[in-house]
């Protein structure tokens, strides 16, 4: 499996072949509090890069969850919205959400490694 | 404008408090445990709320007073016996709510609970109407501290020894470590518990004793799932100017004597919305599954009509599931109801339902 790779909006995603598998990192659970709701893209759905894969809700509100890749999505997690409180338990292990055939990996590049992203997530929260 | 802080501040950072701006005070939305266990904890032991941004004002006066503000607020205060507390509204002439608040009769006059981002307008509204022959002090120096859930009558009896004689919405003055403090038996989260007012030097040691004696700390976020499952209003959201009690079913805060004659004000209108219903009126909102449908969430009926909005929805960890107010069109008022949610541009099901959303455990009689 790759590298572990973070974006600005606080996913996170590994790529196994051309399978990438994306969810929400553990600084976005406990920005967001107890999560309550989640909500999935469509298996078969095309996604762009940036652009809304999903939401989810905690006690105080919404938030999107956005793709940091392109690609088309072949499996999502149903057990994180039976039990939305994995998503706290777990959000980098377990209760990932969704799988993208990713169409082009060059995009990956684009995203923060570890390091960057816990000085990224640490300077955007104070 | 500069961000207010309550005396209590300190000791909310001491104890990890997330913070957000709150009627322009900084106040703790959470600790560390987080909202659903901060909930759960005032279910099931006792929690401690810090709410001294709430306005205490205390109206001095003797029987021309009463008569004065008989002409304000539609209740029967002539009959109010002292220490006891009634739930109501300061109103403009359409019964249009300014703010919602607690009256207590104490023996030097009322004490009124405001609500934070209301009390200075409130306290010129009453000034204006009051004009100035009676003494009236928005009080700064005290603080407001709640202590809610089922242990929090033996916890707090334990400190000031005799609060566990005091009746549901009644109160006192009790001695304690050399002060005077009011407590009232009352709350807004659908549990047992108390409000001590207490002045501002002496709140820090007080809540830090309740913290000894096994209460915890619980944040703004955790306040809101707690009305929210008792099925009660919250002020800016099931309540406005817009809004009259009879649309947001508060008739039973009105006192039936007063509807006779009226000479409140706002009256006509009440009068004539009890006669004839209010076009829309507050309910209960349970949606199907899982989804949350916030604030401002458009309701329709099958036939695609909106019929209503939300005014609160969230969470309710008790319930363990979503649940909502809001305001629907008369027709569609009854428990059952089915009625549709527009959430992210897709409608879902849902229905009315019977309010609270959690059962009350208040203490009826003790003497």
């Amino acid at each position: 499996m790759s590298e572990v790779k973070f974006s600005k909006e606080h996913e996170w995603i590994t790529l196994e072949g051309d399978v990438a598998t994306i969810g929400i990192t553990k600084h976005a659970t406990e920005m967001l509090g107890d999560i309550v709701f989640a909500e999935l893209p469509e298996k078969g759905s095309n996604l762009e890069k940036d652009g809304t894969a999903g939401v989810v809700e905690s006690t105080k509100a919404a938030s999107d969850v956005y793709t940091p890749v392109s690609g088309e999505v072949v499996d999502t997690n149903q057990s994180i919205v039976d039990d939305p409180a994995k998503i706290n338990e777990d959000p980098e292990g377990g209760a990932w959400f969704f799988k993208l055939k990713i169409k082009d990996t060059s995009e990956l590049d684009t995203l923060m490694n570890k390091e960057e992203y816990d000085k990224f997530a640490k300077e955007t929260s104070s | 404008m500069e961000i207010k802080k309550t005396t209590l501040n300190k000791l909310h950072q001491s104890n990890n408090a997330k913070f957000v701006e709150f009627a322009g005070y900084e106040m703790p939305i959470q600790y560390s445990k987080g909202i659903i266990e901060e909930h759960k904890f005032t279910r099931s032991h006792s929690g401690i709320f810090d709410v001294s941004h709430m306005g205490q004002l205390f109206i001095y006066g003797d029987e021309t007073l009463t008569e004065e503000l008989e002409k304000i607020f539609p209740l029967d205060l002539k009959n109010l016996k002292q220490n006891c507390s009634k739930y109501s509204f300061l109103m403009n002439e359409d019964a249009g709510i300014y703010d919602d608040l607690i009256i207590t009769k104490i023996e030097e006059g009322y004490l009124i609970i405001l609500n934070a981002a209301c009390k200075d307008k409130d306290f010129d509204i009453l000034s204006n109407l009051l004009g100035s022959k009676f003494k009236m002090n928005l009080d700064n120096n005290r603080s407001l501290i709640a202590i809610q859930g089922p242990k929090s009558v033996e916890i707090l009896n334990s400190i000031i020894n005799g609060v566990d004689q005091l009746n549901f919405m009644t109160g006192n003055w009790f001695d304690s470590d050399n002060q005077k403090l009011f407590v009232t038996r009352s709350g807004y989260t659908g549990e047992d518990g108390f409000e001590i007012s207490i002045s501002n030097d002496k709140a820090e040691k007080f809540v830090e004793n309740l913290i000894e004696k096994g209460a915890q700390l619980i944040g703004l976020g955790a306040r809101d799932t707690l009305r929210l499952e008792a099925g009660l209003c919250l002020y800016g959201h099931e309540l406005d100017i817009n809004k009259t009690p009879v649309e947001a079913n508060l008739r039973w805060a009105i006192s039936k004597s007063r509807l006779s004659n009226g000479g409140f004000i706002g009256s006509k209108k009440i009068m004539n919305q009890m006669q004839d219903g209010a076009s829309q009126i507050r309910v209960g909102i349970k949606p199907e599954g899982r989804l949350i449908a916030r604030e401002k969430t458009k309701i329709f009926n099958n036939t695609d009509k909106q019929i209503g909005e939300i005014t609160s929805g969230t969470f309710g960890p008790s319930v363990n599931g979503p649940i909502a107010m809001g305001y629907v069109d008369k027709e569609f008022s009854k428990v059952d109801t089915k009625i549709l949610l527009e959430v992210r541009g897709k409608k879902y099901p849902a229905n009315i339902c019977a309010l609270p959303f959690y059962k009350k455990n208040y203490v009826k009689g003790v003497n």
